[in-house]
């Protein structure tokens, strides 16, 4: 019962690139090899899952299975975003996840109330964010079934 | 991440009993801090969120951190649960898993659609009920911070006896 075998797309919206690379390594640490796609902003991951500008080419930008959204992000920040995505009908099936350095009580609060999938709060060190991305995979790749609409 | 004292509670909305008893020896199995709770449908589910009828009492009653949903109940099925907890402010920062013997693709886009944390289809043998629950435990009691914040785990006499209801 526990599949393995479907490739899963995570989008990751982070604007700090040294957050990228860790989020990066640590999704290679974890063993499960799927796809990861990354943008800058919330002005970037609404183009991307909106298909404009530069994320036209479904090959290049495939829809993703899954987004984890930082919340403190330039133009157009986490909390923007996610309320854009989970007011739009053809966006919202998709679960998001924020990641973040925030502990903040109202941030959470709020995440889940706009429609947050679940809140994870960026541990400090690399061997934490490793063992927060096992989890994490463990829950939405191993056990979970994901709404795949690139798998029609 | 895996700070002590804290608890959970749990909240499993289920109409066979026998899944139901399934769920709770597999969370029984693992030595996390948490007290189940279940009601057998929809109805109950609403009823019991916000402490009504023979749910009055909010502390045999409490808030759920986490709610673990079977999709097809009689009196009032979990989608429509689903949408009505999504639907209430009061209600809806609370993470609502699905647990349905359904793998349609129908119910699993509508149970996201709605605003679902997750869906699982369940598990037939208990061995792989404990892995399921291993990783949501894992996955929600370590990794995730949950809305509502920590509690303390006074007043529980040594964690020991989970509380049912329904």
């Amino acid at each position: 019962m526990f599949n393995n075998a479907k490739p899963v797309t995570f989008l990751i919206a982070e604007d700090d690139p040294d957050d990228r690379l860790l989020i990066h390594e640590a999704f290679q640490e974890s063993l499960v090899s799927n796809s990861i796609y990354f943008v800058h902003d919330g002005v970037e991951l609404l183009d991307y899952l909106r298909r404009q500008n530069k994320f036209a080419d479904p090959a290049v930008s495939p829809t993703p299975d899954l987004i984890l959204l930082d919340l403190n992000m330039p133009r157009k920040d986490g909390r923007e975003a996610l309320a854009e995505i989970k007011s739009d009908p053809q966006l919202r099936y998709i679960p998001v996840v924020v990641l973040t350095t925030s502990k903040a009580e109202e941030d959470i609060m709020r995440s889940y109330d706009i429609g947050a999938a679940s809140y994870i709060t960026k541990p400090v060190t690399f061997d934490g964010l490793v063992e927060a991305i096992r989890g994490f995979k463990q829950y939405w790749v191993q056990i979970v079934c994901l709404p795949a609409m690139d798998a029609t | 991440m895996n700070e002590q004292n804290k608890f959970f509670n749990i909240l499993i909305a289920e109409d066979d009993s026998d899944d139901t008893v399934l769920v709770q020896s597999a969370f029984q199995e693992f030595d996390s801090a948490y007290n189940l709770f279940s009601v057998q449908d929809g109805v109950e589910l609403l009823e019991y969120l916000r402490n009504q009828q023979r749910y009055l009492d909010s502390t045999s009653a409490p808030r759920p951190d986490l709610i673990l949903l079977d999709l097809n109940m009689p009196r009032m099925d979990g989608r429509q649960a689903l949408a009505e907890i999504k639907a209430d402010p009061y209600l809806r920062s609370i993470p609502v898993v699905v647990l349905s013997n359904s793998d349609l693709r129908e119910d699993i886009l509508r149970t996201y659609d709605l605003g679902g944390a997750g869906f699982i289809v369940k598990p037939q043998t208990f061995e792989d009920m404990l892995e399921v629950v291993k990783v949501i435990n894992q996955y929600w009691f370590e990794v995730v911070q949950l809305a509502g914040g920590v509690r303390l785990k006074n007043g529980k006499s040594n964690g020991s006896v989970p509380i049912f209801t329904g």
